[in-house]
């Protein structure tokens, strides 16, 4: 442990650290551009010098290992002209851009050349042009801007994992390009905008919108996926104009995935505003009191055996409570979260979480994927894999189809079969996991949305008790889920009742014409064909396919217009905060169930979200602490018996289309068209 | 001694006398009134009146949507949304003044890095209606090219002192 003295402050570091994290250790900032904490270290923009004492001259502390009994100086004048040198060396190619970039406002460079500049430029000669790059449909490029500090090619490398930036040429001709001009193809790629210390690479979406000073900054949690990365939602009036991550070591660090990042400006688009009932086949607008009317009309004396509710994956706690006390009082006991098929939850609450947490991915030596692809499922959670990949020998076996999951992956198995051949310990993979201290096992929904699920899961339990994946201090059992509601809906027992239908069985039942009415909270991923003849009554923000079904449509808040809590894969209880609200005649969802359960007869007892919030505490006490995660009990779940032979398949066809605010999205559309066409379009195409 | 200079003074009505005595100046000399509005006063080239949009002599408008002086605005009486033209380069596609809200500081003019919102030297602009005073991007470009040969000459004798 090296001691030194930073500006007369004693500071003791760890072996290996850098004479600048010294200085932030004694409470000393220094510029930089291209060291970041996440990346590793390039030392090439010098803004970072330091006077060190019998040193020859200064020297560039992000990249100097802190020494025992080393003395080093922030604040003497050869400090000063330093940095004045450099900083006037950086702007001496860097455009006088500030008013028409969209940085301006929230620019490293900007901002310490107030601090640390000099006062006038004395570069009169040409500056250096440089040919701006294409990046794809979410990343623009203005390269002139460009003062190479390297971190969007390191985070390339290193953390997404595509090697397709880098920088061509050295000196005056250095650029840094994605050598064949192709898109950035990573589901990260949005994370360079924000590393990048100037305007060089901006957000293509967001391009000329706003500035950060005209922003409301909302903090609040990601539901594109079951992460629950943290994020800060930047408004005006109630437009959401783009979202950005926070730091949260434990959950996103301080990534987020492209989807969350760009699928914002789908919330402007096909919004549901206002209420609408289906007169003589087609949907009419109405008013709140005559949509009440129409559903109390349809429920009242119906069977509650004959109603069914199906929560989609955008829903929050408190809006599913209300629904499944709505259900309850009409008497239905047809309830169900998972509208994928994803035969977990019911069983002992480790059995539908990831309970190694996104974190403790870190401490693993062994992981085996079973029937999942992280990578599109949950972008971070691949990330994190991929950093302990980095950073350790870890093993990675994967049953499923072959995948580029950016890190080396053992594809032992296509599908059940291999799996049986771990658990019974026929497969070399098995040893593996045998000797490993601390593995993991991470079954996605892929091997659970089957009708053979719960066997899945059984087996896959089978593994976790019999390699000792489970032990006092380590729980190396996860489901991988990729809903935001799903854990939430699981949690407060948003199943099928006694005697209820499933997501599967109330299709079926309606398709045969048992089931007479349904209820669909935000659930989109449905074969609607199967409720013609079933009365629909669909809540929710976007007008999808569950919408096009619907007999009565009841407009609902997006994430971004309530306060409602989520459950991450993981189990931590997060809330996001609204930014602006509802559009419309649109309301908060749990307040229109509550509205709608006065006229059928069955008034919930809870007026204010605080009560909402209260009784869902009282049904699960998992829920109480926000930002926490309760560890789950291992006990039963699953079952047991032979799976069948179908190779494992892959839930998502298209990463940027998973729900229905990206499926609005024009952005994400483009994504589709850049990433993920298929075929070379021709000189005739279009 | 006092007394008396006062009292003299009082009786025989001399403040009268002397303020009549003014009067009676003023009225040989020439008139200060100005026939307004077929006359009027000087104005300074510093004179802040109503707003303009100024435009290139290419006919390109100036204004590049930075927002410098909505954001300076100590009234908050102007309003920008902005997006890339066709071309990719950076245009305001709403460019508002509320002319009611608005005090006259002329703040606008001094954040505008390529002097394109600028407060010209014409007063006369008022309405009947309040919605005439709510200014868009296109009476303020109709404004600029309308005051252009007055404003140019403004800036450049203004020039030296900026």
């Amino acid at each position: 442990m090296p001691k030194l003295t930073v500006d007369g402050i004693e500071v003791e570091v760890p072996q290996g650290a850098t004479v600048l994290q010294a200085c932030e250790e004694a409470g000393v900032e220094i510029p930089r551009f291209c060291y970041h904490d996440r990346l590793s270290i390039a030392g090439n923009c010098r803004m970072c010098l330091v006077e060190m004492e019998k040193a020859p001259k200064p020297v560039a502390s992000c990249a100097f290992p802190a020494g025992d009994g080393m003395v080093i100086k922030t604040d003497t004048d050869l400090v000063k002209k330093a940095r004045n040198g450099v900083m006037e060396f950086l702007l001496a190619n860097h455009p006088l851009d500030c008013p028409i970039c969209d940085q301006g406002g929230e620019c490293d460079l900007q901002d310490q050349s107030m601090a640390y500049g000099f006062d006038r430029g004395r570069f009169i000669e040409n500056k250096r042009a440089v040919s701006d790059k294409h990046m794809g449909p979410l990343i623009k490029t203005i390269m002139t801007r460009c003062i190479h500090c390297t971190r969007c090619v390191r985070f390339s490398t290193e953390i997404a994992g595509v090697d397709e930036m880098g920088m061509l040429n050295r000196g005056e001709n250095a650029e840094i390009t994605t050598y064949l001009e192709k898109a950035l193809a990573s589901e990260l790629s949005g994370n360079v905008i924000d590393l990048c210390p100037v305007g060089a690479l901006t957000s293509k979406p967001y391009a000329f919108k706003s500035r950060p000073w005209e922003l409301t900054k909302t903090e609040s949690v990601d539901v594109m996926d079951a992460v629950g990365s943290n994020i800060r939602v930047d408004s005006r009036g109630s437009e959401v104009l783009r979202v950005l991550p926070r730091i949260h070591e434990d959950v996103n660090e301080e990534w987020i995935a492209d989807k969350t990042r760009y699928a914002c400006d789908g919330l402007k688009r096909q919004r549901l505003d206002r209420p609408f009932v289906r007169v003589d086949g087609k949907l009419k607008a109405a008013s709140w009191a005559e949509t009440f009317t129409a559903i109390r009309d349809k429920l009242s004396g119906m069977d509650g055996k004959k109603i069914g509710a199906i929560a989609g994956d955008l829903a929050d706690v408190e809006s599913m409570l209300a629904l499944k006390d709505l259900m309850t009082g009409l008497g239905s006991p047809n309830i169900d979260c998972r509208q994928d098929g994803a035969k977990v939850g019911g069983g002992a609450r480790a059995g539908h979480l990831f309970n190694t947490s996104i974190a403790g991915i870190e401490e693993a030596d062994a992981i085996l994927l079973v029937g999942t692809n992280p990578r599109w499922e949950a972008p971070l959670v691949n990330a994190r894999i991929r950093k302990t990949w980095l950073a350790t020998d870890i093993e990675v076996a994967g049953i499923g189809p072959r995948l580029d999951l950016t890190y080396d992956v053992d594809w032992i198995g296509a599908g059940p079969q291999t799996l049986q051949e771990v658990v019974d310990g026929k497969h070399p993979f098995a040893e593996v996991l045998k000797a490993a201290e601390k593995p993991m096992i991470i079954v996605g929904s892929g091997a659970l949305a089957r009708t053979d699920g719960a066997r899945v899961l059984g087996a896959a339990k089978k593994i976790a008790d019999s390699y000792g994946l489970v032990t006092e201090d380590w729980n190396g059992f996860n489901v991988l889920h990729r809903a935001a509601s799903r854990v939430g809906g699981l949690e407060i027992g948003f199943l099928p009742g006694e005697g209820g239908l499933d997501t599967a069985g109330m299709l079926e039942a309606a398709g045969k014409g048992e089931l007479e009415a349904v209820w669909l909270l935000g659930a989109d991923e449905l074969d609607t064909a199967a409720f013609e003849n079933t009365f629909v009554i669909y809540q929710g923000h976007h007008g999808d396919k569950g919408a096009h079904a619907a007999d009565v449509i009841l407009p609902g808040a997006a994430y971004t217009e309530k306060n409602g809590t989520y459950v991450s894969t993981e189990g931590r209880v997060q809330r996001t905060r609204y930014s602006h609200l509802p559009l419309g005649d649109a309301r908060e969802d749990w307040k229109i169930l509550r509205a709608v359960s006065e006229p059928l007869g069955a008034k919930l007892p809870y007026d204010t979200i605080d009560q909402l919030q209260k009784r869902m505490i009282e049904l699960n006490g998992a829920l109480a602490r926000l930002d926490h995660v309760a560890a789950g009990d291992w006990g039963d779940f699953g079952t047991d018996g032979a799976m069948d032979d179908a190779a494992f398949t892959l839930p998502i066809d298209n990463y940027y289309m998973t729900d229905p605010i990206s499926r609005a999205s024009q952005t994400m559309a483009a994504c589709t068209e850049a990433f993920l066409a298929q075929t070379e379009r021709t000189g005739t195409d279009g | 001694m006092a007394f008396l200079d006062r009292t003299a003074r009082s009786f025989l009505l001399w403040e009268l006398v002397s303020g009549m005595a003014l009067t009676l100046k003023y009225f040989f000399k020439p008139k200060y009134t100005i026939n307004y509005p077929h006359e009027k006063g000087p104005i300074s080239s510093r004179f802040r009146g109503e707003h303009a949009l100024r435009r290139y002599p290419n006919g390109e408008e100036r204004c590049i949507a930075c927002k410098l002086c909505e954001a300076i605005c100590p009234a908050q009486a102007i309003t920008i949304e902005a997006e890339p033209r066709e071309d990719g380069s950076r245009r305001t596609t709403r460019y508002d003044i509320d002319m009611t809200k608005c005090i006259y500081c002329g703040l606008c003019q001094e954040a505008c890095p390529v002097d394109a919102i600028v407060e010209g030297p014409n007063f006369e602009f008022a309405a009947e209606t309040r919605e005439e005073l709510f200014y868009n991007k296109d009476k303020l470009l109709a404004n600029g090219d309308r005051w252009e040969a007055e404003i140019q000459a403004n800036l450049t004798r203004e020039a030296a002192y900026r």
